[in-house]
């Protein structure tokens, strides 16, 4: 992997819906391709349901926070945070959010939505709508040549190495994650 | 592919603790240091080290554990959250002047925003009110490193050590490396010397002087230089940096192209500030900026005040985090570059509230129904979201309702008013610093009611066991201690306990103690039901009660207001409350909250 990759993504929603686990799942992917990586993360008193965000910078850098116009890209796992994090996206960056229906404050940057609730709850997992949309913004990126540090095959491996002897888990995180990537590769831009 | 591993600063901490030969580890649970102990359990677990690991009662009965551990030649840690320190600092200051022999490293966590804490103090500055060394790593790596240097510090120079991370090192995330786990073959022996391990006045002004003379060899220690960031500039102006601010500096100066144009130092023991750093800093340069989180404790330790800039003159902000668009803001002006500014929208996203199903929830409810009007007096813990439902007057800091209660009523009854109080405290904040309250409550006749909210956890922190569970740290039994052997055993007369599930039960013992206060003394009740997200109590909860909204609705929204439960919300087409069955926990206490009846029990067939 060359030294030049440098990403920054910014992950938002609200405590419970899996922020720290896609957080971690990401960085993972860009450790196991051998790239340095930093994380902020929000615990405590905020994990009760208010908003939660993490910030994730791979490639060389030294400060744990992006700050303003810094993120390549907004995942956003709660559509309503997107007007409120939407400074954070530099020009010519992506968001990718988790929306039944396209956002008013899309005007004018690379909006990706898709219904990961509904999606998750086809398939019987409610609570897995992170991995839906991680799938999904993955697959349409990459299809896309919109510059990811990992493909879905290496979030896939990842996902073998982190629930290692619990198969059961692993089968329907696997299934919600494929189920994102399928989407995906439908989307148009 | 490479052997690093994604670990939070917490557990890069835990890490080099456990590289680093620690043999007891002590803490009590709070954001954001409460993943250390657990960092150190889990590599004890998976390599059989001999560590002893536990969650003490509360910050200070942790510190002096740990200490006599140290004392006994092994090394030993404390972790705690900086407010923490505050209830620890009677055992440091006197540690301090004692000193140690095996090393003795106390992490205090920061937390500047505040993102999860009552303050925004800075622990350094408490290090150097108690006159020992403190290390300010800027990230997880570098908090894995420091941990080797304060062993060996201590150990040299036979003092205690602080190392402060703050929120931003211990949750912020990296890829570490692995070192091997050093074998230091410490075992536990004490040398009797009672001129300094219980000194009297006398000797402990020889032990102030030696203290002093110590600082003085730290103050030279060449293993905690600060260190140059971008070597070879020479430069007018210099920037200093401290902690995780120093990590953002960095970044920032190669952004705004200034790396090789200012000098720029990281220091890594912010007290005692190297002496010849300073005169080497004050030589060098004519126009010094310092940016280091949250007081101005290296600022203060340049006598030469002419060539620096800092929070001493208002040229970094007195109070909240320093986000690196803030610094980036600074050092632009101080280099004067330009930088465009991007105000980020001022709305503020969802509060945090307790869970849907959270026993909390229904206590609140039910205190408010048969108190109304009282003066609410509660506590540090997930419960302070109570605040959400109107339910909650005063947090202070740990242990305080109960003595804010007993104030409150000395208070007004100097003025002969009657007025009811409500205090209301977790399990593990009454083991920690409620017990002592209510011993002088009972004592003084204060009246009022006290409702223990027992949910066997600690839960805001992540469901660390309280002495109540009879569980360790490790998940091993251990001895139960009985909240209410406990509350009789501090002279409490009237002591009643309930399951706050049985909503219309639990609100008549409310009452039924609102009228024992009032006439008689202090009453107690124990709310106990246990937390809905501790993983060890599926078992203890009930079944689900699946609930819908009947046609009987009329949109009044008193549920949405007095019961603030994420699971019930306002439909504004159809304008009238729904189940959201994704976040219901189906614990049913809602039925006995709609005045109107309509939420009712859905009956499986």
């Amino acid at each position: 992997m060359s030294d030049s990759v440098k990403q920054q993504v910014l992950i938002s929603g609200v405590g419970g819906q899996g922020i720290l686990f896609v957080t971690r799942l990401l960085a993972e992917a860009a450790i196991y391709k051998g790239l340095p990586v930093l994380t902020s993360e929000t615990h405590g008193m905020a994990q009760r349901g208010g908003t939660v965000v993490s910030h994730l910078k791979i490639g060389g850098y030294s400060s744990p926070l992006i700050r303003p116009s810094g993120a390549d890209v907004l995942f956003i796992l709660r559509v309503e945070n997107l007007t409120n994090h939407l400074f954070y996206l530099k020009p010519g960056g992506i968001a990718v959010a988790n929306a039944s229906s396209q956002p008013e404050s899309s005007d004018g940057i690379t909006l990706l939505t898709m219904d990961a609730d509904a999606a998750a709850k086809e398939i019987h997992q409610p609570r897995s709508s992170n991995l839906v949309l991680a799938g999904f913004a993955l697959s349409a990126m990459h299809l896309k040549g919109l510059g990811t540090f990992c493909s879905p095959d290496d979030i896939r491996a990842v996902l073998h190495q982190k629930l290692a002897g619990r198969d059961k888990l692993l089968k329907s995180s696997l299934s919600a994650f494929n189920l994102g990537v399928m989407r995906g590769e439908k989307v148009n831009i | 592919m490479n052997n690093r591993t994604l670990m939070i600063g917490n557990e890069a901490m835990a890490r080099g603790l456990v590289e680093n030969g620690c043999s007891m580890a002590l803490a009590y649970p709070g954001t954001p240091a409460s993943e250390i102990l657990p960092g150190i359990i889990k590599w004890k677990t998976e390599l059989s080290l001999p560590i002893h690991t536990q969650w003490a009662v509360n910050e200070k009965i942790a510190f002096e554990i740990a200490y006599a551990g140290s004392i006994a030649g092994l090394r030993t840690v404390v972790s705690m959250k900086q407010v923490g320190l505050n209830v620890a600092s009677d055992p440091l200051m006197s540690a301090a002047y004692m000193g140690v022999k095996g090393g003795f490293i106390v992490i205090s966590a920061d937390d500047p925003g505040p993102h999860s804490s009552q303050t925004e103090q800075d622990s350094r500055l408490m290090a150097m009110f108690a006159k020992v060394p403190v290390l300010d790593p800027s990230g997880p790596q570098q908090a894995k490193e420091l941990v080797g240097l304060a062993y060996e510090m201590s150990e040299t120079f036979e003092l205690p050590v602080m190392l402060r991370p703050t929120t931003r090192v211990c949750h912020g995330g990296q890829d570490i490396e692995l070192n091997e786990i050093k074998s230091i073959g410490h075992t536990a022996a004490f040398k009797k010397d009672p001129s300094r391990w219980a000194a009297t006045p006398k000797f402990r002004y020889i032990l102030h002087a030696k203290l002093n003379e110590k600082l003085s060899a730290v103050a030279a220690h060449d293993a905690t230089q600060p260190r140059v960031l971008n070597p070879g500039v020479i430069s007018q102006k210099a920037i200093v940096a401290s902690g995780v601010a120093a990590a953002h500096v960095r970044e920032i100066m190669s952004d705004l192209g200034l790396a090789n144009k200012i000098a720029a130092y990281q220091v890594i023991q912010p007290f005692p500030l190297h002496s010849s750093f300073i005169e080497e800093l004050l030589g060098k340069h004519e126009d010094i900026l310092m940016i280091e989180e949250s007081s101005p404790v290296i600022e203060m330790q340049i006598a030469d005040r002419h060539k620096v800039k800092g929070r001493l003159n208002g040229f970094i902000p007195a109070a909240g985090e320093l986000l690196p668009e803030i610094i980036e803001g600074i050092i632009a002006g101080f280099c004067s570059v330009a930088k465009t500014e991007i105000k980020p929208p001022s709305a503020g996203g969802r509060r945090p509230s307790l869970c849907a199903g959270c026993p909390h929830r229904a206590s609140f409810f039910a205190i408010k129904k048969a108190v109304p009007g009282a003066i609410y007096t509660s506590d540090i813990g997930c419960y302070t979201l109570g605040l959400n439902l109107g339910a909650i007057d005063t947090a202070l800091c740990m242990g305080a309702s109960i003595s804010q209660a007993a104030g409150f009523y000395q208070a007004f009854k100097l003025g002969g008013k009657d007025t009811d109080i409500v205090a209301t405290i977790g399990d593990s904040t009454f083991f920690h610093a409620g017990v002592p309250a209510l011993i002088d409550a009972v004592a003084q006749d204060a009246r009022f009611v006290l409702v223990v909210l027992d949910n066997s956890t600690t839960a805001m922190t992540g469901n660390q066991p309280t002495p109540a569970l009879g569980v360790d740290a490790c998940g091993n039994p251990i001895a139960k201690i009985s909240i209410e052997g406990l509350v009789k055993g501090c002279g409490v007369k009237y002591c009643r306990i309930g399951d706050p599930y049985d909503l219309p039960g639990f609100t008549r013992l409310i009452r039924a103690a609102k009228k024992h206060a009032r006439e008689k003394g202090l009453a107690v009740v124990i709310s106990r039901h246990p937390c809905l997200v501790d993983k060890r109590m599926k078992e203890a909860q009930h079944d689900r009660i699946a609930v819908s909204v009947s046609p009987a609705c009329d949109g009044c929204s008193y549920c949405i207001k007095q019961f603030e439960c994420p699971a019930i919300e306002h439909d504004e087409k159809e304008k009238k409350a729904v189940i959201n069955q994704l976040l219901c926990s189906g614990c049913g206490i809602c039925v006995h909250v709609c005045p109107k009846k309509a939420i009712e029990k859905v009956m499986s067939e």
